[in-house]
């Protein structure tokens, strides 16, 4: 099935998670990382239990700071 | 007001845009731009913002200029290493432009004191550096219904939005509050293209502008981020989150606190 993630299509052969899909993205850390799905944010609590469907368009939304990671 | 000969050719390039005109510059001459942070995001847009002829421009900062700064936070010059910040940003500011009025405020931005800083103002600029400073001031300028450009740079990569509080989606809508103190790659020192925030902080320059003129489309309901290594420039559009704890439906944010700043760990450092 297919994916938009980041505005880029992307090919998955299996049904997957949101956590799922950070890993195969390999996000490095997903605490580090807001999730947005069509068109609405996602709760933290819910990447675990959301599970992706064709055509869904996820975005991947980093904390990110001034010059620092803190 | 009416502009003088001096001014009207000294902004002669804004002037002749139809869209600004006259009338527009002496709406830049009677506005008021707070900078939160003269830092590598506030450089370009108080630099930038102070040639456009904006007339007040406020400056939050508490730190002093050091050597690793002069890589991207123009600014300060190589004769301001150990200089307060403030002061270093009121000099050039008021090199490129002598009738700007600078106001300076030598404190970093706390939820004691910077309502009242921030409600005299038009516009705000967060160029901070940390993410407690971050959702302090999309919470201030909630509760004082200031709107404000948001930003932030890492490495190769840069964001921004502008809110409008109360009326389009804020920071804390897309993500809630602060990372996890556990979770953070705890480190001061990760590094940032220099380049980075001039492209980012001249992007806030212009919503600020843009915002005081009624000009165009702002960057509101959407993150714009971009990716210097490929260059791309993405717009993500980002709806109002019902469940934000600030402006959503049930909010739990009341009052403007501190968030804990999140303390270095180099142990775990993975930047």
């Amino acid at each position: 099935m297919n994916l938009v993630v980041n505005g880029k299509n992307t090919d998955i052969s299996d049904s997957m998670t949101v956590t799922e899909l950070l890993a195969k993205e390999d996000v490095k850390m997903p605490q580090m990382v807001s999730v947005e799905l069509n068109g609405q944010i996602l709760k933290r609590s819910e990447f675990e239990t959301t599970r992706l469907k064709d055509d869904d368009k996820v975005e991947f939304l980093y904390y990110m700071g001034g010059g620092t990671c803190l | 007001m009416s502009l003088t000969d001096e001014q009207i050719e000294r902004y002669s390039r804004h002037i002749i845009l139809q869209q600004v005109g006259g009338a527009g510059q002496e709406k830049l001459l009677a506005s008021k731009v707070l900078i939160i942070g003269a830092g590598g995001l506030g450089a370009p847009a108080g630099l930038y913002l102070a040639a456009a002829g904006v007339g007040t421009i406020g400056i939050v900062d508490g730190d002093n200029v050091d050597l690793s700064n002069l890589q991207r936070q123009i600014i300060h010059h190589t004769a301001d290493v150990g200089a307060e910040k403030i002061r270093s940003a009121e000099a050039k500011i008021l090199a490129i432009n002598p009738e700007t009025r600078v106001r300076t405020y030598k404190q970093w931005a706390k939820a004691d004191n910077i309502r009242e800083i921030i409600r005299d103002y038009d516009f705000v600029i967060d160029g901070t550096d940390n993410f407690a400073a971050k959702f302090l001031v999309n919470d201030a300028c909630y509760f004082e219904k200031v709107p404000f450009s948001h930003a932030g740079i890492l490495r190769f990569d840069g964001q921004l939005i502008t809110v409008l509080p109360g009326e389009t989606t804020c920071y804390r809508c897309i993500f809630g509050g602060p990372p996890p103190a556990d979770a953070v790659p705890s480190c001061s020192q990760a590094g940032v293209l220099g380049v980075l925030a001039g492209v980012i902080g001249s992007l806030q320059a212009t919503e600020a502008i843009k915002y005081l003129l009624g000009l165009g489309d702002l960057l509101t309901g959407a993150l714009l981020t971009y990716d210097a290594l490929s260059m791309d420039f993405r717009k993500v559009s980002l709806n109002r989150n019902p469940q934000c704890p600030l402006c959503g439906d049930d909010p739990k944010i009341t009052e403007l606190k501190d968030e804990q700043q999140i303390l270095c760990d180099p142990k775990n450092c993975e930047c």
